[in-house]
């Protein structure tokens, strides 16, 4: 995608790749709340990068900052090779903004949103209106180009909020938590869209704090707790690093649970890396799941029902941070 | 998040003239507003009726009891003469309050608008200032249609009356800053009774309905520091012909306010969606 913006001069020669965010020790406070503790982030240009993290983790503030509306607290911070503080408006003509919530404009219809927004950011009408039409097909909404927001469905209001924060052919696109919500096909439909940004070479930031999405999406991404990032990588190397190939899920009921899994670890079973003790169920990272039951078995722990299955993100987490991811 | 309280406010603090133009993409949001504006063009029209229902009940009704009034540099005028520019100048303060706060706190509370506009390269001077620009667009029609009623009711004494439609859109951007302004501290919907407490009393002594000779000095006193006594005063003299030095200082107060308004207004809508 190319950009229309006359601010491309403050740039580099586009044909070389640059990084689209750069961040050291960037950090924001709330008063006294420490939302974000000294992050340090490289998101090349093309790259899909995820902020993965439980609500209050730090990523809707991190994402914040870099969309320049959030001033930075600390730390160094660089936008397509900008400055956040002196540079704002410049960086963002070149971004496009899916927040957390749809702030869509309900009393328009959906062709005046885009076109609205087109001119926010100053785009001449011609222009825009030749992309209302692309972006209509894109985010499969030409049937309702004239309807009123209000009467969308939240999945068509979502891919609407996306459509429209491509309107200035964004070179990167921060994506707040972009399918929280959503019923299960809205987000297939959703994640559709996305891959096809990517595949234009449309870098993506995006927050989440669904495992199977980041593992969908993202090239790489960092989990954040209490605001600092405890884990970085792709999603493969972080299931290798951190947890067993295979996981096996045991069941032993709700009241026998808690007893069962301090049970469980304290055979000390040679082929077992780790035990994370869930209120219903233990996960079990090791290395040969039949061998782990038969154990079991003889030891007179007999789980009420078991699952082998591949490990996760949601593994990686639980055993980064030892709690549920659901708050 | 909320209640940023030591964090400093990232919006480059430059007072320059231009700066008070704000990224230049004010005109985008009045066009915005004008898009919002033709899909619900019943809210349009309640603007216009307001002032001429209190006119035709006060002006003509009240007025065939009153009979005459001594008017601005002492001349007599007819009663109905002398209420209909107060009229012009309250309608315009209404207006304005109404757009720059009902309004406004939606957008700002519940719509979300802004924030999306703050996406954008447009920062919150353009906001400010694309708010206040179509309140007064909508005002502007709203006294012109308004001041053409007058001049059919042979209520307008001269050419000077056509001052004062620029008079009743600096009554407009006067109270539209302000009241932004004033709409930045609000939290929840019972503080617009707050509103209320400071516009209705301003409407009914600011010199609207009699002269401000019928007080006593020192009340008199207290009426000329009301905003709306300066706008009434401002216009009574123009549509009436009879223009006067102290229209200076009408206007001069009337232009404060504006200025201190935008300005309350920028750093506050800064303060509030860029945390």
């Amino acid at each position: 995608m190319s950009t229309t913006s006359a601010t491309d001069a403050a740039t580099a020669d586009p044909a070389v790749p640059m990084a689209a965010v750069v961040a050291r020790g960037l950090t924001k406070h709330f008063g006294d709340l420490v939302a974000v503790d000294g992050i340090d982030i490289d998101v090349a240009a093309g790259e899909t990068f995820a902020f993965l993290g439980a609500n209050g983790a730090g990523k809707t503030s991190a994402m914040r900052m870099i969309a320049t509306v959030s001033p930075v607290t600390a730390g160094d911070l660089r936008v397509l090779g900008m400055d956040p503080t002196a540079d704002g408006p410049a960086i963002r003509s070149r971004l496009g903004v899916v927040p957390q919530e749809d702030n869509l404009d309900l009393e328009l219809t959906v062709r005046e949103n885009l076109l609205v927004y087109g001119l926010y950011h100053g785009l001449p009408r011609p222009l825009i209106r030749a992309r209302i039409d692309e972006l209509l097909a894109f985010a499969q909404l030409t049937d309702k180009a004239d309807n009123e927001v209000e009467s969308l469905s939240g999945g068509m209001k979502r891919r609407l909020t996306i459509a429209r924060a491509l309107v200035n052919e964004p070179d990167l696109v921060l994506l707040d938590e972009p399918t929280t919500g959503l019923d299960p096909q809205a987000r297939h439909v959703l994640w559709d869209r996305l891959h096809e940004l990517r595949s234009r070479g449309v870098t993506l930031l995006l927050t989440t704090h669904y495992m199977d999405e980041a593992e969908q999406l993202a090239d790489r991404l960092v989990i954040m707790d209490h605001g600092r990032i405890i884990a970085e990588g792709s999603p493969r190397e972080l299931i290798e690093r951190h947890v067993t190939r295979e996981v096996l899920e045991v069941r032993f009921g709700s009241g026998r649970q808690p007893a069962a899994t301090d049970a469980l670890l304290a055979l000390g079973l040679p082929e077992v890396d780790a035990v994370e003790g869930l209120a219903e169920r233990a996960i079990v990272h090791t290395r040969d799941a039949q061998a782990t039951l038969d154990a079991l078995d003889r030891h007179d722990l007999r789980p009420r029902g078991h699952l082998t299955r591949r490990a996760t993100l949601e593994d990686v987490f639980l055993r980064l941070t030892g709690r549920q991811l659901v708050d | 998040m909320s209640a940023p309280s030591a964090v400093s406010v990232a919006a480059p603090a430059r007072l320059t003239p231009l700066a008070l133009l704000g990224a230049g993409r004010a005109h985008t949001l009045m066009f915005r507003n004008y898009l919002s504006a033709r899909s619900h063009p019943v809210v349009f029209f309640g603007g216009f009726l307001e002032p001429v229902f209190y006119l035709f009940s006060l002006g003509v009704g009240l007025g065939a009891l009153v009979g005459d009034v001594t008017g601005p540099n002492g001349v007599t005028v007819t009663y109905v003469e002398f209420v209909a520019p107060a009229m012009l100048a309250a309608s315009a303060m209404n207006g304005a309050i109404t757009e720059s706060t009902f309004n406004i706190f939606f957008k700002l509370r519940f719509g979300k608008l802004y924030d999306a506009m703050l996406a954008t390269p447009m920062v919150p001077m353009d906001i400010a200032v694309g708010e206040i620009g179509w309140s007064q667009v909508r005002g502007a029609a709203y006294s012109t249609a308004f001041l053409v009623v007058m001049a059919f009711m042979g209520l307008v004494r001269g050419w000077t009356a056509l001052l004062a439609l620029p008079a009743a859109g600096l009554i407009g951007l006067a109270f539209g800053a302000v009241g932004m302004a004033a709409t930045t501290f609000m939290t929840s919907w019972r503080d617009f009774d707050l509103v209320q407490l400071f516009v209705l009393p301003m409407f009914l002594f600011s010199a609207t309905f009699y002269p401000l000779e019928v007080y006593p000095g020192w009340l008199q006193a207290v009426a000329r520091v009301s905003p709306l006594y300066h706008g009434t005063a401002l216009v009574r003299g123009l549509v009436l012909a009879e223009p006067s030095w102290s229209m200076v200082t009408n206007v001069a107060v009337l232009v404060a306010m504006s200025v201190a308004g935008l300005l309350v207004a920028r750093r506050r809508l800064a303060t509030l969606l860029l945390t």
